[in-house]
């Protein structure tokens, strides 16, 4: 159903950008499209904290900035506490007629390193304090920015600069860390999974997440190309299989309850998925394998969650 | 003329935040941290003060919050001491860097290892560099006081700057001491409500913490300098104002029998009372001393500790920190002062009291002594840790 809507209902997107062009991503860059989408999603009555990383780098060379709403950028770990700040500031000011009652967004955004690895203590305060916010991971699995250095939010096997290929060692050795699931154990009101190769859905699960009272986390996919050793144009493509092979499932957990955005009750082959990217070029079939029953027991796992289980 | 009551030094700083109607608190509930937080939640929980309070996970993302909320329009406010002043100061260069006004008060405390709670200045000089304005007070007026002149000077819109009141932790952070409290309406006169230049609001999108390239990183740094050193007169107007007001006048480096003497004691923080008391003993000894206290660390008075210091014959500088490798860091900036006049007085360093170790007017007197004693055998310039067994 969700592939239907993205054929029609992308003429209902605003035009408007709030993320401009011109920033300095590289080719492909599906972490860019995915802001984007974010941006548009919450028009202008928002105020972004940036976490150090991608986004924060191509976006903000002083003097210039990609910027046309409020955005402030910190340090690397400390975005949920800096959105936190500005979510209270909001509150006390409003209340104290400081500035004029209205509804502004306040958004956290951090990359995968920012979010899973040192980032990780920040927002989980943030989380259970309950503060009224959004937190968006954009994860390219790794901490592209300074080189494609392996995080813990990389999948077993990926290639990296600190998990390289060697005679003894694979790429990386361990699982990727589960953020939506460590977000959900917060009992918060809502988590949800995205990916800009579904753009309505996506900018649904943003707007959804603005309207809730209380912190939302929202976990992006974010293809790229440069890490993942993958040709530019394959992005969108890659994005698709990651969800149709059940190494990236779309969904959501409102107020508890796990629902999922699009069901594949038979998976595509996760070769068609890691055979396109270099950073899994030397995966044998055995390994292939083994990744393969790990990633279907997970999504049995999510579809028993969503009551779609046996 | 206000009302003069017995309160503990952290709650007549808390009470001081609660006048000056700070909107965002942040801080890290435990040790190492001081009854001004918990006294804030109370008041707020009893709705005596209208702000959001909240404790966070650390130190670190106390500050981050603080940063937020100022960047915000916010008046902000933290408070913390040793470990958790050292894992928030990653934050606190970037504070300064962005020129956002802020208070946090530091109950100065030791940095482990070995663990240790007690007083001593060394969690601060961890972070001597960060750019904040710096004070270092004595006594528990002056840190109540410098609670309203701190967000003044904050806040004005040719400082923005974040500010640190330094007290000793402990000796005078957990003491009962007399204070005189000021009336609200002059409260709400001297510091109204703060007015940002910039702040973050979709009415005015603004881009906050871009990042440099080195072909611009060093001019916004220099800018960063001036500004910093260019607000010491707008700190000594600040003051003039607030004594003007409640008739208690400060300076960036104050002195005490000082204009005749000899030998001149130099001291920073909560030191310069006992060491008053020695000077007062010394002089009726027959003894030329004189103290001289340095209550602005920074930006570093060097002209007003160039005046207060160049007559003497030697300085007696006692540090509450050590510069592991090095000396005393206001022994170092004491003699940076003073470097390349002719004529100028030698520096005898003693570092003395670290950890909370006391030391009563009788250290100061055996210090002045054992200065002496050292100059005569023509040793002029010492260094030394003061009392220490081994």
């Amino acid at each position: 159903m969700t592939e239907n809507l993205n054929v029609f209902a992308v003429r209902t997107l605003t035009q408007k950008e709030y993320f401009a062009p011109g920033h300095r991503s590289c080719q492909g860059c599906a972490e860019a499209l995915a802001v984007r989408l974010v941006a548009k999603a919450l028009g202008r009555n928002v105020i972004i904290a940036n976490a150090t990383g991608c986004m924060e780098i191509v976006s903000s060379p002083f003097p210039y900035t990609s910027w046309k709403v409020p955005w402030f950028h910190v340090a690397f770990e400390n975005t949920a506490a800096v959105a936190s700040g500005i979510e209270s500031a909001l509150k006390v000011l409003m209340r104290k007629g400081r500035i004029p009652y209205k509804k502004i967004v306040t958004l956290a955004m951090g990359g995968d390193g920012g979010t899973a690895d040192i980032g990780l203590q920040a927002l989980s305060g943030a989380l259970e304090r309950g503060h009224n916010f959004i937190y968006i991971c954009t994860d390219n699995e790794a901490y592209m920015n300074t080189g494609i250095q392996r995080s813990s939010s990389t999948p077993f096997g990926a290639s990296t600069t600190t998990s390289p290929v060697g005679k003894v060692q694979m790429g990386q050795m361990t699982w990727k860390k589960n953020m939506p699931a460590i977000a959900a154990a917060h009992n918060i009101p809502y988590v949800a999974t995205a990916c800009p190769s579904y753009p309505i859905d996506l900018v649904q699960k943003v707007k959804k997440a603005a309207n809730i009272e209380g912190p939302a986390y929202v976990h992006i996919l974010s293809v790229c190309p440069t890490g993942w050793r993958s040709a530019p144009e394959l992005s969108i493509k890659l994005g698709r299989l990651a969800v149709e092979t059940g190494v990236f499932p779309l969904y959501e957990v409102e107020r508890g309850q796990y629902r999922l955005s699009i069901d594949f009750p038979k998976l595509k082959p996760i070769k068609e998925y890691t055979k396109l990217q270099g950073r899994f070029r030397h995966l044998t079939d055995e390994m292939i394998e083994e990744i393969e029953k790990r990633i279907h027991k997970e999504y049995e796992q999510l579809r028993v969650k969503a009551g779609k289980g046996v | 003329m206000g009302k003069r009551i017995g309160m503990e030094v952290s709650i007549a700083a808390a009470e001081a935040v609660k006048q000056a109607n700070v909107d965002v608190i942040s801080a890290y509930p435990i040790t190492p941290q001081t009854h001004i937080v918990e006294h804030l939640s109370e008041l707020v929980a009893n709705g005596e003060l209208d702000a959001e309070f909240f404790c966070v996970e650390s130190e670190h993302s106390a500050l981050s919050v603080c940063l937020g909320a100022a960047a915000t329009g916010a008046r902000t406010f933290t408070c913390t001491s040793s470990q958790g002043l050292v894992l928030m100061s990653e934050i606190t260069y970037i504070a300064s860097g962005l020129r956002l006004p802020m208070l946090m008060i530091i109950s100065n405390r030791t940095i482990s290892a070995p663990l240790s709670i007690w007083n001593d200045h060394s969690d601060v000089m961890s972070i001597r560099d960060c750019g904040w304005i710096q004070f270092f007070v004595e006594n528990g007026q002056e840190v109540y006081d410098h609670v309203f002149v701190s967000y003044r000077l904050a806040e004005d819109r040719n400082v923005l700057f974040p500010v640190i009141i330094n007290m000793d932790g402990f000796i005078l952070s957990h003491v009962i001491e007399p204070i005189e409290l000021i009336e609200q309406e002059k409260i709400n006169q001297f510091l109204p409500p703060y007015q940002p230049l910039y702040q973050l609001h979709p009415d005015h999108p603004v881009t906050m913490g871009a990042f440099a390239l080195p072909s611009i990183f060093a001019e916004a740094k220099k800018a960063q300098e001036e500004a910093l050193l260019s607000s010491i007169p707008k700190i000594t107007e600040t003051w003039k104002a607030f004594g003007d007001m409640t008739g208690r006048y400060y300076n960036p480096v104050e002195i005490y029998k000082a204009e005749d003497a000899d030998t001149l004691l130099v001291t920073m923080g909560c030191f310069g009372e006992t060491a008053s008391v020695a000077v007062d003993k010394m002089r009726e000894g027959g003894k030329s001393v004189g103290l001289v206290k340095i209550r602005l660390w920074r930006p570093f008075p060097f002209d007003d500790l160039k005046k207060a210091t160049i007559d003497a014959k030697q300085l007696v500088v006692i540090d509450r920190a050590i510069s592991v490798g090095a000396c005393g860091p206001v022994a170092a900036e004491v003699k940076a002062a003073l470097y390349g006049k002719d004529q100028r007085p030698s520096v005898y360093n003693f570092v003395a009291g670290i950890s909370g170790r006391d030391v009563t007017s009788s250290d100061f007197i055996k210090m002045v002594d054992k200065a002496e004693r050292e100059m005569e055998e023509g040793n002029k310039e010492g260094y030394e840790i003061y009392g220490v067994r081994g």
